[in-house]
Protein backbone atom coordinates (compact mmCIF):
# COMPACT_ATOMS: atom_id res chain seq x y z
CA UNK A 1 0.00 0.00 0.00
CA UNK A 2 3.09 2.17 0.42
CA UNK A 3 4.40 1.03 -2.17
CA UNK A 4 1.36 2.00 -4.35
CA UNK A 5 1.20 5.29 -2.86
CA UNK A 6 4.94 6.28 -3.49
CA UNK A 7 4.30 5.13 -7.41
CA UNK A 8 1.28 7.11 -7.54
CA UNK A 9 3.05 10.20 -5.99
CA UNK A 10 5.80 9.76 -8.93
CA UNK A 11 2.98 9.62 -11.53
CA UNK A 12 2.00 13.35 -10.72
CA UNK A 13 5.28 13.96 -10.07
CA UNK A 14 6.95 12.93 -12.86
CA UNK A 15 3.98 14.71 -15.04
CA UNK A 16 4.88 18.08 -13.92
CA UNK A 17 8.48 17.63 -13.92
CA UNK A 18 8.74 16.06 -17.56
CA UNK A 19 6.29 18.26 -18.66
CA UNK A 20 8.34 21.67 -16.92
CA UNK A 21 11.52 20.18 -18.45
CA UNK A 22 10.21 20.52 -22.24
CA UNK A 23 8.46 23.76 -21.86
CA UNK A 24 12.01 24.76 -20.81
CA UNK A 25 13.70 24.03 -24.11
CA UNK A 26 11.50 27.01 -25.52
CA UNK A 27 12.65 29.70 -23.32
CA UNK A 28 14.69 32.17 -25.33
CA UNK A 29 13.11 30.14 -28.67
CA UNK A 30 9.18 31.00 -27.98
CA UNK A 31 7.72 32.43 -31.20
CA UNK A 32 6.79 36.07 -29.70
CA UNK A 33 8.23 37.36 -26.47
CA UNK A 34 4.61 36.80 -24.51
CA UNK A 35 5.00 33.29 -25.44
CA UNK A 36 8.21 32.78 -24.17
CA UNK A 37 6.99 34.64 -20.86
CA UNK A 38 4.66 32.12 -20.82
CA UNK A 39 6.20 28.84 -21.22
CA UNK A 40 9.04 29.65 -18.79
CA UNK A 41 5.96 30.75 -16.27
CA UNK A 42 4.13 27.25 -16.52
CA UNK A 43 7.26 25.45 -16.91
CA UNK A 44 8.46 27.31 -13.29
CA UNK A 45 4.90 26.34 -11.66
CA UNK A 46 5.64 22.99 -12.43
CA UNK A 47 8.90 22.36 -11.84
CA UNK A 48 7.30 23.51 -7.78
CA UNK A 49 4.38 21.28 -8.41
CA UNK A 50 7.04 18.03 -9.25
CA UNK A 51 8.88 19.71 -6.04
CA UNK A 52 6.42 19.38 -3.54
CA UNK A 53 4.73 15.90 -5.27
CA UNK A 54 8.55 14.52 -4.91
CA UNK A 55 9.48 15.38 -2.07
CA UNK A 56 6.29 14.04 -0.48
CA UNK A 57 7.08 10.68 -2.61
CA UNK A 58 10.08 10.84 -0.71
CA UNK A 59 8.35 11.05 2.81
CA UNK A 60 6.52 8.29 2.26
CA UNK A 61 9.11 5.93 1.02
CA UNK A 62 11.23 6.33 3.87
CA UNK A 63 14.66 5.62 2.77
CA UNK A 64 15.84 8.76 2.70
CA UNK A 65 15.56 10.04 -1.21
CA UNK A 66 14.69 13.69 -1.34
CA UNK A 67 13.33 15.46 -4.51
CA UNK A 68 16.60 15.74 -5.87
CA UNK A 69 17.34 12.53 -5.48
CA UNK A 70 14.37 10.88 -7.83
CA UNK A 71 14.81 13.90 -9.91
CA UNK A 72 18.08 13.51 -10.90
CA UNK A 73 19.02 9.52 -9.89
CA UNK A 74 16.53 7.59 -11.42
CA UNK A 75 16.81 6.16 -15.07
CA UNK A 76 13.70 6.15 -17.55
CA UNK A 77 12.05 2.70 -16.40
CA UNK A 78 11.26 4.35 -13.18
CA UNK A 79 9.79 7.17 -14.37
CA UNK A 80 6.00 7.35 -14.35
CA UNK A 81 4.97 10.05 -16.40
CA UNK A 82 2.28 9.64 -18.86
CA UNK A 83 4.27 9.55 -22.60
CA UNK A 84 2.25 12.34 -23.89
CA UNK A 85 4.22 14.76 -21.71
CA UNK A 86 7.76 13.15 -22.93
CA UNK A 87 6.63 14.04 -26.85
CA UNK A 88 8.90 16.05 -28.14
CA UNK A 89 8.50 19.71 -28.69
CA UNK A 90 8.11 19.72 -32.51
CA UNK A 91 6.34 23.01 -33.76
CA UNK A 92 4.62 25.86 -31.90
CA UNK A 93 1.63 24.20 -33.00
CA UNK A 94 2.33 20.93 -31.38
CA UNK A 95 3.74 22.14 -28.10
CA UNK A 96 0.67 24.09 -27.60
CA UNK A 97 -1.80 21.05 -28.17
CA UNK A 98 0.14 18.70 -25.86
CA UNK A 99 -0.19 21.56 -23.22
CA UNK A 100 -4.18 22.01 -23.76
CA UNK A 101 -4.93 17.80 -24.46
CA UNK A 102 -2.40 17.79 -20.55
CA UNK A 103 -3.98 20.68 -19.26
CA UNK A 104 -7.87 19.90 -19.62
CA UNK A 105 -6.83 16.66 -17.92
CA UNK A 106 -4.43 17.86 -15.40
CA UNK A 107 -7.22 20.95 -14.17
CA UNK A 108 -9.81 17.97 -13.85
CA UNK A 109 -7.57 15.80 -12.06
CA UNK A 110 -6.21 17.87 -8.99
CA UNK A 111 -9.99 18.95 -8.66
CA UNK A 112 -10.89 15.44 -7.63
CA UNK A 113 -7.69 14.86 -5.72
CA UNK A 114 -8.59 17.95 -3.58
CA UNK A 115 -11.32 16.13 -2.33
CA UNK A 116 -8.42 12.78 -1.56
CA UNK A 117 -8.23 11.52 1.71
CA UNK A 118 -4.50 11.96 2.21
CA UNK A 119 -4.30 15.65 3.92
CA UNK A 120 -0.89 16.38 2.21
CA UNK A 121 -1.92 15.38 -1.56
CA UNK A 122 -5.14 17.26 -0.87
CA UNK A 123 -3.15 20.23 0.07
CA UNK A 124 -0.76 20.39 -2.92
CA UNK A 125 -3.61 19.35 -5.62
CA UNK A 126 -4.93 22.63 -4.03
CA UNK A 127 -2.31 24.87 -4.49
CA UNK A 128 -1.36 23.11 -7.58
CA UNK A 129 -4.75 23.69 -9.37
CA UNK A 130 -5.09 27.47 -8.49
CA UNK A 131 -1.99 27.43 -11.11
CA UNK A 132 -2.97 25.20 -13.84
CA UNK A 133 -6.70 26.90 -14.09
CA UNK A 134 -4.67 29.32 -15.02
CA UNK A 135 -2.32 27.24 -17.83
CA UNK A 136 -6.29 25.72 -19.00
CA UNK A 137 -7.40 29.24 -19.88
CA UNK A 138 -4.51 30.22 -22.01
CA UNK A 139 -3.98 26.88 -23.52
CA UNK A 140 -7.73 27.05 -24.21
CA UNK A 141 -7.45 29.78 -25.72
CA UNK A 142 -4.60 29.63 -27.91
CA UNK A 143 -5.76 26.47 -29.47
CA UNK A 144 -9.27 28.25 -30.45
CA UNK A 145 -7.54 31.54 -31.58
CA UNK A 146 -5.01 29.23 -33.68
CA UNK A 147 -7.36 26.43 -34.64
CA UNK A 148 -10.09 28.82 -35.72
CA UNK A 149 -7.01 31.04 -37.29
CA UNK A 150 -5.41 31.38 -40.91
CA UNK A 151 -5.88 28.29 -43.03
CA UNK A 152 -2.00 27.52 -41.89
CA UNK A 153 -2.42 27.73 -38.57
CA UNK A 154 -5.55 25.70 -38.63
CA UNK A 155 -3.56 23.08 -40.48
CA UNK A 156 -0.62 22.72 -38.29
CA UNK A 157 -3.20 22.98 -35.28
CA UNK A 158 -5.14 20.01 -36.90
CA UNK A 159 -2.13 17.62 -37.84
CA UNK A 160 -0.81 18.24 -33.92
CA UNK A 161 -4.08 16.88 -32.77
CA UNK A 162 -4.21 14.14 -34.65
CA UNK A 163 -0.98 13.10 -34.14
CA UNK A 164 -1.13 13.57 -30.45
CA UNK A 165 -4.41 12.12 -29.98
CA UNK A 166 -3.18 8.59 -29.47
CA UNK A 167 -1.63 9.81 -26.40
CA UNK A 168 -4.39 10.60 -24.51
CA UNK A 169 -5.89 7.56 -23.23
CA UNK A 170 -3.06 6.89 -21.56
CA UNK A 171 -4.92 9.20 -19.44
CA UNK A 172 -7.70 7.23 -18.39
CA UNK A 173 -6.21 3.94 -17.77
CA UNK A 174 -7.06 2.36 -14.83
CA UNK A 175 -4.34 -0.14 -13.17
CA UNK A 176 -4.29 -2.18 -10.00
CA UNK A 177 -2.40 0.91 -8.36
CA UNK A 178 -5.31 3.29 -9.27
CA UNK A 179 -7.46 0.76 -8.21
CA UNK A 180 -6.24 0.08 -4.47
CA UNK A 181 -5.93 3.71 -3.92
CA UNK A 182 -8.89 4.95 -5.59
CA UNK A 183 -10.92 2.62 -3.29
CA UNK A 184 -8.97 4.15 0.05
CA UNK A 185 -10.40 7.50 -1.22
CA UNK A 186 -6.19 8.62 -1.73
CA UNK A 187 -6.42 8.64 -5.39
CA UNK A 188 -8.55 10.92 -7.57
CA UNK A 189 -11.36 9.03 -8.42
CA UNK A 190 -11.09 8.14 -12.34
CA UNK A 191 -15.16 7.68 -12.28
CA UNK A 192 -16.43 10.16 -14.98
CA UNK A 193 -13.25 11.29 -15.45
CA UNK A 194 -12.62 11.08 -19.14
CA UNK A 195 -16.39 11.59 -20.05
CA UNK A 196 -15.76 14.96 -18.33
CA UNK A 197 -12.31 15.39 -20.46
CA UNK A 198 -14.00 14.57 -23.54
CA UNK A 199 -16.79 17.01 -23.22
CA UNK A 200 -14.58 19.52 -22.32
CA UNK A 201 -12.03 18.95 -25.05
CA UNK A 202 -14.88 18.42 -27.18
CA UNK A 203 -16.34 21.69 -26.93
CA UNK A 204 -12.89 23.67 -26.83
CA UNK A 205 -11.98 21.50 -30.18
CA UNK A 206 -15.19 22.55 -32.09
CA UNK A 207 -14.75 26.21 -31.09
CA UNK A 208 -11.77 26.09 -32.75
CA UNK A 209 -12.93 24.34 -35.58
CA UNK A 210 -11.16 21.27 -35.02
CA UNK A 211 -11.91 17.99 -35.97
CA UNK A 212 -11.48 15.62 -32.50
CA UNK A 213 -10.26 12.37 -33.41
CA UNK A 214 -12.13 9.26 -32.63
CA UNK A 215 -12.29 8.85 -28.45
CA UNK A 216 -12.50 4.94 -29.12
CA UNK A 217 -9.46 5.13 -31.52
CA UNK A 218 -6.20 2.74 -30.62
CA UNK A 219 -4.38 4.23 -27.74
CA UNK A 220 -0.42 4.22 -26.91
CA UNK A 221 0.22 3.26 -22.92
CA UNK A 222 2.39 2.67 -20.60
CA UNK A 223 4.13 5.59 -19.12
CA UNK A 224 2.39 4.91 -16.04
CA UNK A 225 3.80 1.97 -15.52
CA UNK A 226 7.54 2.81 -16.38
CA UNK A 227 7.93 1.76 -20.26
CA UNK A 228 8.50 5.00 -22.23
CA UNK A 229 9.09 6.11 -25.67
CA UNK A 230 12.80 6.22 -27.23
CA UNK A 231 12.54 9.99 -25.87
CA UNK A 232 12.47 9.67 -22.82
CA UNK A 233 16.21 8.34 -22.34
CA UNK A 234 18.16 11.75 -24.50
CA UNK A 235 15.50 14.15 -22.21
CA UNK A 236 16.51 12.73 -18.67
CA UNK A 237 20.39 12.62 -20.44
CA UNK A 238 19.77 16.76 -20.58
CA UNK A 239 18.38 17.07 -17.91
CA UNK A 240 20.17 14.95 -15.01
CA UNK A 241 23.67 15.29 -17.09
CA UNK A 242 25.69 17.36 -13.98
CA UNK A 243 24.35 15.35 -11.33
CA UNK A 244 25.72 12.37 -13.13
CA UNK A 245 28.80 14.04 -14.22
CA UNK A 246 29.26 15.70 -10.94
CA UNK A 247 27.54 13.59 -8.34
CA UNK A 248 25.70 15.34 -5.22
CA UNK A 249 27.01 19.29 -6.79
CA UNK A 250 24.61 22.22 -5.67
CA UNK A 251 24.27 25.57 -6.32
CA UNK B 1 16.38 24.31 13.17
CA UNK B 2 17.99 27.12 11.14
CA UNK B 3 20.13 29.21 13.74
CA UNK B 4 21.68 32.11 12.82
CA UNK B 5 25.63 32.90 13.31
CA UNK B 6 26.64 35.08 16.00
CA UNK B 7 26.60 35.42 19.87
CA UNK B 8 25.65 32.00 22.21
CA UNK B 9 22.23 32.34 23.01
CA UNK B 10 23.48 31.89 26.17
CA UNK B 11 24.83 35.14 26.19
CA UNK B 12 21.33 36.75 25.22
CA UNK B 13 19.81 35.17 27.90
CA UNK B 14 18.82 38.31 29.76
CA UNK B 15 17.96 39.99 26.59
CA UNK B 16 13.82 40.81 27.24
CA UNK B 17 11.68 38.67 25.06
CA UNK B 18 9.83 40.71 22.29
CA UNK B 19 6.24 40.35 22.64
CA UNK B 20 4.43 38.22 19.30
CA UNK B 21 3.53 41.65 18.10
CA UNK B 22 7.05 43.21 18.20
CA UNK B 23 8.35 40.07 16.27
CA UNK B 24 5.51 40.75 13.12
CA UNK B 25 6.77 44.41 12.99
CA UNK B 26 10.15 43.35 12.41
CA UNK B 27 8.80 40.90 9.60
CA UNK B 28 6.87 43.67 8.38
CA UNK B 29 10.15 45.59 7.37
CA UNK B 30 11.51 42.44 4.91
CA UNK B 31 10.85 43.65 1.35
CA UNK B 32 9.71 41.19 -1.14
CA UNK B 33 13.25 40.25 -3.30
CA UNK B 34 11.29 40.61 -6.45
CA UNK B 35 9.29 44.14 -5.09
CA UNK B 36 10.88 45.28 -2.98
CA UNK B 37 8.10 48.37 -2.56
CA UNK B 38 5.54 45.43 -0.68
CA UNK B 39 6.47 43.71 2.45
CA UNK B 40 6.41 39.97 2.94
CA UNK B 41 3.58 40.67 5.53
CA UNK B 42 1.85 42.72 2.91
CA UNK B 43 1.88 39.80 0.28
CA UNK B 44 0.11 37.62 3.03
CA UNK B 45 3.37 35.40 2.83
CA UNK B 46 3.51 35.47 7.10
CA UNK B 47 0.82 33.16 8.17
CA UNK B 48 2.19 32.79 11.94
CA UNK B 49 4.49 34.19 14.58
CA UNK B 50 4.55 32.43 17.55
CA UNK B 51 7.04 31.37 20.33
CA UNK B 52 7.69 27.74 21.46
CA UNK B 53 8.68 27.06 25.04
CA UNK B 54 11.07 24.20 25.27
CA UNK B 55 13.69 23.19 27.97
CA UNK B 56 16.44 24.02 26.05
CA UNK B 57 15.24 28.10 25.92
CA UNK B 58 12.84 27.08 23.25
CA UNK B 59 12.32 28.70 19.73
CA UNK B 60 10.45 31.22 17.47
CA UNK B 61 8.40 29.95 14.69
CA UNK B 62 7.42 31.77 11.84
CA UNK B 63 4.92 30.11 9.16
CA UNK B 64 5.67 30.90 5.72
CA UNK B 65 3.72 30.09 2.90
CA UNK B 66 4.73 30.10 -0.35
CA UNK B 67 3.16 32.47 -3.26
CA UNK B 68 3.40 30.31 -6.31
CA UNK B 69 4.58 26.83 -6.32
CA UNK B 70 7.71 27.44 -8.27
CA UNK B 71 8.53 30.79 -7.02
CA UNK B 72 12.33 31.39 -7.04
CA UNK B 73 11.80 34.34 -4.21
CA UNK B 74 10.41 31.75 -1.46
CA UNK B 75 13.80 30.16 -0.73
CA UNK B 76 15.39 34.40 -0.73
CA UNK B 77 12.40 35.06 1.74
CA UNK B 78 13.41 32.39 4.36
CA UNK B 79 16.64 33.13 4.29
CA UNK B 80 15.62 36.87 4.83
CA UNK B 81 13.91 35.98 8.17
CA UNK B 82 16.43 34.41 9.97
CA UNK B 83 18.49 36.89 9.29
CA UNK B 84 16.53 40.02 10.21
CA UNK B 85 15.05 38.27 13.24
CA UNK B 86 18.96 37.16 13.57
CA UNK B 87 19.22 41.31 14.01
CA UNK B 88 16.86 41.89 16.38
CA UNK B 89 19.00 39.22 18.74
CA UNK B 90 16.84 36.32 17.75
CA UNK B 91 18.79 33.11 17.32
CA UNK B 92 16.49 30.24 17.67
CA UNK B 93 14.06 30.88 14.87
CA UNK B 94 12.45 27.61 12.96
CA UNK B 95 10.76 27.97 9.90
CA UNK B 96 7.52 26.42 9.33
CA UNK B 97 6.25 26.47 5.32
CA UNK B 98 2.31 25.65 5.28
CA UNK B 99 0.57 25.25 1.84
CA UNK B 100 -2.76 24.79 3.15
CA UNK B 101 -4.92 26.68 2.61
CA UNK B 102 -3.41 28.16 -0.80
CA UNK B 103 -2.17 31.48 -0.79
CA UNK B 104 -4.37 34.01 -2.54
CA UNK B 105 -4.02 37.59 -3.18
CA UNK B 106 -7.13 38.31 -1.18
CA UNK B 107 -4.59 38.29 1.72
CA UNK B 108 -2.63 41.17 0.56
CA UNK B 109 -3.19 44.21 3.23
CA UNK B 110 -4.66 47.22 1.73
CA UNK B 111 -1.80 49.10 2.62
CA UNK B 112 0.41 46.59 0.42
CA UNK B 113 -1.84 47.08 -2.22
CA UNK B 114 -1.69 51.22 -2.52
CA UNK B 115 2.34 50.89 -2.26
CA UNK B 116 1.94 48.71 -5.35
CA UNK B 117 -0.19 51.20 -6.76
CA UNK B 118 2.06 53.81 -6.02
CA UNK B 119 4.66 51.71 -7.42
CA UNK B 120 3.24 51.44 -10.73
CA UNK B 121 2.13 47.98 -10.56
CA UNK B 122 -1.97 47.32 -10.48
CA UNK B 123 -2.68 45.18 -7.57
CA UNK B 124 -5.40 42.52 -7.66
CA UNK B 125 -9.18 43.09 -7.17
CA UNK B 126 -10.62 41.02 -4.72
CA UNK B 127 -12.05 38.62 -4.34
CA UNK B 128 -9.71 36.43 -6.10
CA UNK B 129 -12.59 33.68 -6.75
CA UNK B 130 -14.74 36.43 -8.20
CA UNK B 131 -12.27 36.90 -11.31
CA UNK B 132 -11.87 33.44 -12.20
CA UNK B 133 -12.70 32.72 -16.02
CA UNK B 134 -15.29 29.71 -16.88
CA UNK B 135 -12.99 27.84 -18.90
CA UNK B 136 -16.45 26.65 -20.81
CA UNK B 137 -16.85 30.07 -22.05
CA UNK B 138 -13.45 30.49 -23.48
CA UNK B 139 -13.90 30.76 -27.39
CA UNK B 140 -17.80 30.82 -27.51
CA UNK B 141 -18.26 34.63 -27.04
CA UNK B 142 -17.87 38.10 -29.47
CA UNK B 143 -14.01 37.30 -28.40
CA UNK B 144 -12.36 34.91 -26.33
CA UNK B 145 -12.59 35.88 -22.24
CA UNK B 146 -9.33 35.01 -21.46
CA UNK B 147 -8.62 38.32 -23.07
CA UNK B 148 -10.42 40.61 -20.53
CA UNK B 149 -9.24 42.16 -18.26
CA UNK B 150 -10.76 41.62 -14.01
CA UNK B 151 -13.29 44.46 -13.43
CA UNK B 152 -12.21 47.50 -11.98
CA UNK B 153 -8.73 47.17 -12.95
CA UNK B 154 -7.25 50.53 -13.62
CA UNK B 155 -3.77 51.94 -15.07
CA UNK B 156 -1.70 52.91 -12.05
CA UNK B 157 -0.45 55.62 -13.54
CA UNK B 158 -4.07 57.54 -14.94
CA UNK B 159 -6.70 55.73 -13.56
CA UNK B 160 -8.57 54.91 -16.74
CA UNK B 161 -9.98 51.74 -17.11
CA UNK B 162 -10.06 51.26 -20.58
CA UNK B 163 -7.19 48.68 -20.46
CA UNK B 164 -6.36 45.89 -22.57
CA UNK B 165 -3.98 42.37 -22.04
CA UNK B 166 -0.69 42.16 -23.52
CA UNK B 167 0.42 39.00 -22.12
CA UNK B 168 -1.28 36.46 -19.52
CA UNK B 169 2.28 36.03 -18.31
CA UNK B 170 4.85 38.86 -16.74
CA UNK B 171 8.26 39.34 -15.35
CA UNK B 172 7.43 36.85 -12.34
CA UNK B 173 5.19 34.01 -12.14
CA UNK B 174 2.50 36.94 -9.83
CA UNK B 175 2.17 39.40 -12.49
CA UNK B 176 0.26 40.29 -15.92
CA UNK B 177 0.96 42.61 -18.44
CA UNK B 178 -1.60 45.13 -19.87
CA UNK B 179 -1.64 48.40 -21.44
CA UNK B 180 -3.87 51.42 -21.18
CA UNK B 181 -5.25 52.58 -23.56
CA UNK B 182 -5.79 56.46 -22.65
CA UNK B 183 -2.55 57.28 -21.30
CA UNK B 184 -0.84 54.39 -23.93
CA UNK B 185 1.88 53.18 -21.37
CA UNK B 186 1.86 49.40 -20.52
CA UNK B 187 1.56 48.13 -17.36
CA UNK B 188 1.96 45.12 -14.96
CA UNK B 189 -1.00 43.73 -13.18
CA UNK B 190 -0.52 41.30 -10.07
CA UNK B 191 -2.90 39.03 -10.99
CA UNK B 192 -5.81 37.47 -8.75
CA UNK B 193 -4.98 34.69 -7.37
Amino acid sequence: MLDDKFDYLLRLGDNALVLSQRLCAWVGKGPALEEDMALANTALDLIGQARLWLSYAGEVEDLGRGEDQLAYLRDAQQYRNLLLVERPNGGYADTLMRQYLFDAWHDLQLARLVRSSDGQIAAIAAKAGKEVAYHLRRSTDLVVRLGDGTDESHRRMQAALDDLWTYTGEMFDVDAIDEVLDAQGIAASVHGLRDDWLDRAGRTLAAASLTMPAPGAWMQRGGKQGRHSEHMGYLLAEMQFLQRAYPGQQW
Amino acid sequence: MVTASGPDPEALEDAPQPTVDEVWSWLADIEDPEIPVISIVDLGIVRGVRFENAADGGAWIVTITPTYSGCPATHVIAGSVVEQLARKGLRRVRLETRIAPPWTTDWMTESGKRKLRGYGIAPPLGPAQAQAIPIAAIGHGARPLADSAPAGLECPRCGATDVGLTSLFGSTPCKALYRCNACLEPFEHFKCH
